[in-house]
């Protein structure tokens, strides 16, 4: 197991570095000179100029800053946003949660309705609500979520009014952040209404980032449970006439999940790409928004910071899922 | 297996490749729904300026925002409503057809030949080179896909072509991967050590004898693409970093409709559902495709 371990990590190392060496290129193959841009049509004096080129070190040998750069990521420094002035790393962790509350309601939400369906299609292979279950998750699939997003506006917001367009929050409520996550502040504030606010902002930006993880767990389950239903031993478990309940929900799930852990371990990278959307059209302030918004600044420290840190992220839990699966099957470790 | 069925020696009652693929593909009545509603779709993009109604970019000043003709003040002039600006969305969705359709063939194509070429070599080259190229491939898959396309696009300007230009990027190391673990199997067949003997260089052992019996999975994956490949550029539309406006690009229409949403539904509707139509119809083929070319999974 711990040659195991050390090998994945292995493999991890160099792709860490190959991904902080995309992130440092990022600024430089910029067409232009990114101190101008960065000037704006405002533009700046010489003086300016070569104060700048100092601060960013574009007076070394490329060599020099990518040491430089990789050193100062090390120790959390990715530099100053143009626009805010606050370092890229203090901003990425004030809005991190933001993302992590939606992208975690996402998979509560895909986990919860994917896999009863997934296992309910299994079971009744072939039957109507199979056909009706995977012919839904097909379009699940299919769906341009930003448009999916703009349809459930238009009917529970503007025609039902039942929930906000967008936000994490009515104004009317303000209370210091304690841990990030709304759902937990407005409850640890103890305003009356704050938390139903809290989670009428969910609702909508759940639903539409966990649509097509929703669909992918469902389909993953389906085929699962269908090649763990052809067993020995569940025919065994049949045979000595346990119930369908317990066979399929019991026997046959477990074994099946396996390959479904994966499936929701590797849909990071997919909620965050679907966070860039959601949030856009939710105006919702996290990750997704902040770096859309700042592509569209032009504050390039911002998106160089948040494409590594995100990268980094989506490393990290592959990895994290990785190593769980070798200590699950452990005919992973051995190969 | 069709392929290697290809290969081998015919024997007179055995079905021809085609026809077996057939079968199986027909099998999956989905598969062929999809087929069909494909079928539609290339007939509009190949047909558009002939199918469309008005050019897709005339202005209407007198018809702005004109609700589709089953809705109290529509018109047979302009069927499904008109846009902010007065321009006919029929005219638009047909000619936005051209667009996506554009996308899906040149993502494809310049993914799956970088693609099979890289993971051809990976899988024929010494270790090193092999390690080289798969840590490469890593490192751009650590990127979820669409921020990686946004920021490639950021730098080379938004624009449709460089749009595609990120996507096909992007989907690159999907094809390498799928590339390299097929020549890896087949490398250690015997036909292969057959061919070798034979005396069959290296380049014809790597194009001719073992690629053709790499292809099903890269086929599979390569019509999958194409509905992911429609999905991001619309997605870059949508975000203002695809095609820019007045192109009748799906996405940018819908970006472009954004604030009428709540007083003209119509506007926001008909472009996601051209998108969805379009990539169900192709995850639907793709199924299919699987069904009839994978023989792991076939019948299963």
């Amino acid at each position: 197991m711990f040659g195991y371990f050390i090998s994945r990590l292995g493999m991890f190392i160099p792709t860490f570095l190959g991904v902080t060496l995309i992130s440092f290129m990022f600024i430089r193959v910029l067409p232009g000179d990114p101190i101008i841009v960065m000037a704006g049509e405002r533009g700046m004096t010489e003086e300016r100029y070569q104060e700048m080129v100092k601060k960013l070190g574009f007076d070394k040998p490329v060599l020099q800053q990518y040491w430089d750069y990789l050193t100062g990521v090390m120790q959390g420094d990715l530099g100053e946003s143009f626009v805010t002035k606050k370092p890229v790393w203090d901003e990425f962790f004030a809005l991190f949660p933001a993302t992590l509350e939606l992208s975690i309601c996402a998979m509560i939400f895909a986990v919860a309705l994917g896999l009863p369906a997934g296992v309910i299609a299994a079971v009744n292979r072939g039957k109507f609500f199979d056909r009706a279950l995977m012919s839904s998750a097909l379009i699940g699939y299919s769906m341009p979520i930003f448009w999916w997003a703009l349809l459930l506006i238009i009917v529970f917001s503007g025609n039902l009014g039942w929930t906000p367009v967008s936000g994490r929050i009515d104004l009317l409520y303000y209370f210091p952040s304690v841990t990030g996550f709304m759902l937990i502040d407005s409850l640890l504030s103890g305003q009356a209404g704050a938390f139903q606010s809290a989670v009428r902002h969910l609702i909508l930006p759940t639903i539409v980032l966990g649509t097509i993880p929703l669909a992918v767990i469902a389909r993953q389950t389906r085929s699962a449970m269908l090649e763990v239903l052809g067993e020995d031993y569940i025919r065994t478990a049949r045979a000595k006439g346990l119930s369908p309940t317990r066979i399929n929900g019991l026997h046959a799930l477990r074994n099946a999940l396996i390959p479904v852990i994966t499936v929701i371990g590797l849909s990071v990278g997919t909620l965050l790409a679907g966070a860039i959307l959601t949030e856009t059209i939710f105006s919702w302030p996290g990750i997704g928004k902040w770096m859309v918004d700042s592509i569209f600044r032009r504050d390039y420290p911002v998106v160089q910071g948040g494409l590594l840190m995100i990268a980094v992220i989506v490393m990290l839990v592959n990895l994290l899922v990785d190593v769980l699966y070798g200590i699950i099957n452990p005919k992973i470790r051995r190969r | 297996m069709a392929e290697l069925s290809a290969n081998a020696p015919k024997t007179e009652n055995r079905p021809s490749a085609l026809r077996e693929f057939w079968f199986y593909f027909s099998e999956n009545r989905g598969a062929v729904i999809g087929l069909w509603v494909f079928a539609a779709f290339v007939f509009c993009a190949a047909f558009a300026p002939l199918l469309a109604p008005y050019d897709p970019t005339e202005q209407f000043r007198t018809h702005i925002l004109q609700p589709p003709v089953w809705q109290e003040g529509g018109s047979w002039a302009f069927p499904l409503g008109t846009d902010p600006l007065g321009r006919d969305m029929l005219s638009r969705l047909i000619m936005g057809s051209r667009y996506s359709f554009f996308v899906g063939i040149v993502v494809v194509v310049v993914a799956v030949s970088g693609g099979v070429i890289v993971g051809l070599l990976s899988g024929f080259a010494p270790k090193w080179v092999d390690t080289l190229i798969m840590r490469v491939m890593d490192i751009i898959l650590a990127f979820p896909s669409l921020l990686l396309a946004l920021v490639l696009v950021a730098i080379l300007g938004p624009s449709l072509t460089n749009a595609m230009i990120a996507i096909a990027i992007v989907f690159q190391p999907h094809y390498v991967r799928l590339t390299r673990a097929s020549v890896l199997a087949e490398r250690q067949k015997d036909y292969v050590t057959s061919a070798r003997v034979a005396g069959a260089g290296r380049s014809r052992l790597m194009f001719i004898t073992v690629l053709p019996n790499c292809l099903a999975p890269i086929i599979v994956q390569a019509a999958l693409s194409f509905s992911t490949a429609i999905l991001d550029a619309a997605a870059l539309g949508f975000l203002g970093m695809g095609a820019q406006p007045p192109t009748p690009e799906w996405g940018t229409m819908l970006a472009e409709a954004r604030e009428f949403i709540l007083r003209a539904w119509w506007v926001v509707t008909f472009p996601g559902l051209a998108i969805l139509v379009t990539v169900l119809a192709i995850n639907l083929m793709g199924d299919g495709l699987r069904d009839a070319l994978d023989p792991k999974l076939k019948r299963s």
